[in-house]
């Protein structure tokens, strides 16, 4: 798998090099610098492109954005955007384009490999994943935290992780077939539409997040 | 007929002049001699202010602009009290706008009165001569000055309409006149108006380099409790793995787990201490997305209405966020998270910002939130107005100029 990796900073630059090359994946990068960044995404065609938020030359958002513009050009070109902080504004845009094989974490989760290695993985196979950040508001709410049974908790947080039934009942050591039952009955309490598409299914959980 | 009574009231306002004047001149030498003197003068000034007083509030209605009163702040101590009156340059301001006010208010009033009994003689010129065809003891002065004659008293029929119009339109003059002259000599001086300027601006300087200063200190220890001494144990975690990671690899594996923990603690803290120094979507993209993020990020629901679509200037925009912030903080805690709104509306040379919660009796005095707010806005000669009647609802009305 080509990784492309786009990150000003050299630390965490070389750390991620090294952390993707030991688990085989074959690693590109290009020019940290926002200024037509999502043409040269776009013109290296990777397998997934891993993007830094804040970048040269305004350190505000252009990784965000080059990311939203590349998908324009090529819809579903896997990207995963890394930052030092995570808003639910900036995972709106990223999610608007309605097209899936998107990720958004903070850079904190590179600390846990497997797990990161893992989200690459998914999101290159065209998966949604959104950083347990992006909803964890939402499992804060007293009204939420009414409704919603510990256990519905954890299988929203996973589903937005962007990860399967099966993945899911794997975590929290349920059979498959309970999770698909946990998941209606959460659906069916925070009155969103049942659909079985994983991407589908963030877009839902965020989109009521909005409208809550 | 309005400007005319306004004119009328003006004279009557400046009416007492000689008799207060006179009193001043009698009442200074006499002072020297003796008290009766000085509450004779007391009483003078006590009137002066009165009457100049009524004065700035009818020419605040005419120029549509307040004329504020300059006076200084009286101190405790009747001699204290008379040294400051007779150092006020307002005492005396007072009293060269009465003998003005004398003069150019009778003056007026005379002036239209008289433009209107001509405008009135004039006109019916030629009715008269036909009423009165032989001289009287009470001739109206038209019919002196023609001598009776025909065309003449025909000729000022066109000059009476003159006259009419030039008492139509001259009182409105007259009136905005006389406002002028009181906004000039009741209002501060320029000198005056400076120093309170000084006075304020000294007092949100201080307000805001206290504040700066608190802000660093509680930076400081937030840095020095949380991440640094998160750093130490971690560091110490990996040199006690290292030491024993040949002997007891599990036991290494374990610190080292925990390490990664305590790493991840550390960066959850540094992100939200950035976060509340200046919120990375504010330098991103903005007051107006930053409100937005704020409202996403909120356990509650909070209701927007954002009408500001330019960047302001990076100062103006932190204040006016965090001013927001700590409303909005304000109003949930406040109204359990029921009906919170946030208005935002650029009016190119002020910001209007509204917070609004459904609950009232808000006690402005009590808590530091509100206090806080009120620094940070007038720190950029902003304001705030805070409306929370006991059954509510609570609006926080603050306004912050952003002319850029």
């Amino acid at each position: 798998m080509r990784v492309l990796i786009v990150e000003d900073q050299a630390l965490l630059r070389d750390g991620l090099t090294r952390m993707l090359t030991a688990y085989g994946m074959d690693v590109a990068t290009t020019p940290a610098d926002g200024t037509g960044l999502a043409e040269r995404i776009v013109a290296q065609q990777p397998d997934i492109a891993v993007v830094d938020v804040r970048l040269p030359p305004t350190f505000t958002d252009e990784g965000l954005r080059a990311a939203v513009a590349a998908r324009r050009a090529v819809p579903g070109l896997p990207i995963l955007v890394l930052s030092q902080y995570v808003e639910r504004l900036y995972a709106r845009e990223l999610l608007a384009d309605g097209a899936s094989a998107v990720g958004y974490l903070l850079k904190d989760r590179v600390a846990d490999v497997r797990q990161f290695i893992d989200a690459v993985g998914r999101v290159a196979a065209g998966a949604t994943v959104m950083d347990p950040d992006v909803i964890a508001r939402l499992l804060h709410r007293p009204d939420t935290l009414a409704t919603l049974t510990t256990r519905e908790g954890d299988v929203l947080r996973l589903m937005a992780e962007g990860h399967s039934n099966a993945a899911i009942a794997a975590r929290i050591a349920v059979t498959e077939k309970s999770v698909s039952n946990l998941i209606n009955s959460l659906f069916a309490k925070l009155g969103l539409p049942p659909s079985a598409d994983h991407h589908r299914r963030v877009l839902a959980v965020l989109s009521y997040l909005d409208h809550a | 007929m309005r400007e005319l009574g306004w004119l009328a009231t003006g004279a009557a306002i400046g009416g007492p002049a000689p008799l207060l004047l006179a009193l001043v001149a009698l009442a200074l030498p006499a002072s020297l001699a003796g008290g009766f003197g000085l509450a004779v003068f007391a009483g003078v000034v006590w009137m002066c202010r009165r009457l100049a007083g009524v004065q700035r509030r009818r020419a605040a209605a005419v120029l549509g602009c307040p004329v504020p009163s300059p006076y200084r702040q009286p101190p405790s101590g009747s001699w204290a009290r008379l040294r400051t009156v007779l150092g006020d340059p307002g005492t005396w301001r007072d009293l060269a706008w009465l003998a003005c006010q004398f003069i150019v208010g009778l003056g007026s009033l005379v002036l239209c009165v008289g433009l209107w009994l001509g405008a009135a003689q004039c006109v019916t010129a030629p009715v008269l001569r036909v009423l009165l065809p032989e001289p009287t003891g009470f001739d109206p002065a038209v019919l002196e000055w023609t001598g009776r004659s025909g065309p003449l008293t025909w000729i000022l029929v066109p000059v009476g309409i003159g006259l009419a119009a030039l008492a139509y339109l001259l009182p409105r003059h007259l009136v905005r006149g006389q406002a002028r002259l009181a906004a000039i000599l009741l209002g501060p001086t320029t000198a005056a108006r400076l120093s309170a300027r000084v006075d304020g601006l000294t007092a949100t300087r201080t307000a805001a380099v206290d504040a700066s200063a608190s802000e660093l200190r509680r930076i400081e220890r937030d840095l020095h409790d949380g991440a640094q001494a998160r750093l130490v144990a971690l560091a110490m975690n990996l040199g006690v793995a290292e030491d024993v990671i040949d002997t007891d690899p599990a036991g290494a594996k374990a610190l080292l787990v925990e390490a990664r923990a305590g790493a991840g603690v550390a960066l959850t803290e540094l992100r939200d201490l950035v976060r509340g120094i200046h919120p990375p979507v504010l330098a991103d993209r903005g007051l107006a997305a930053a409100v937005e993020a704020l409202a996403l990020n909120s356990a509650f629901r909070v209701g927007l209405d954002l009408r500001l679509h330019r960047r302001l200037a990076a100062p103006v925009e932190a204040a006016a966020y965090f001013a927001i912030a700590e409303a909005v903080t304000n109003a949930i805690r406040h109204s359990g998270g029921r009906q919170v709104n946030v208005t935002l509306v650029d009016t190119e040379k002020t910001l209007h910002i509204t917070v609004y919660d459904g609950r009232g009796g808000a006690d402005p005095s009590r808590g530091t939130g509100l206090l806080g707010i009120q620094r940070r806005l007038s720190a950029f000669d902003g304001t705030l107005r805070i409306s929370s009647p006991s059954g509510g609802p609570t609006t926080l009305d603050m306004r912050l100029p952003c002319a850029s």
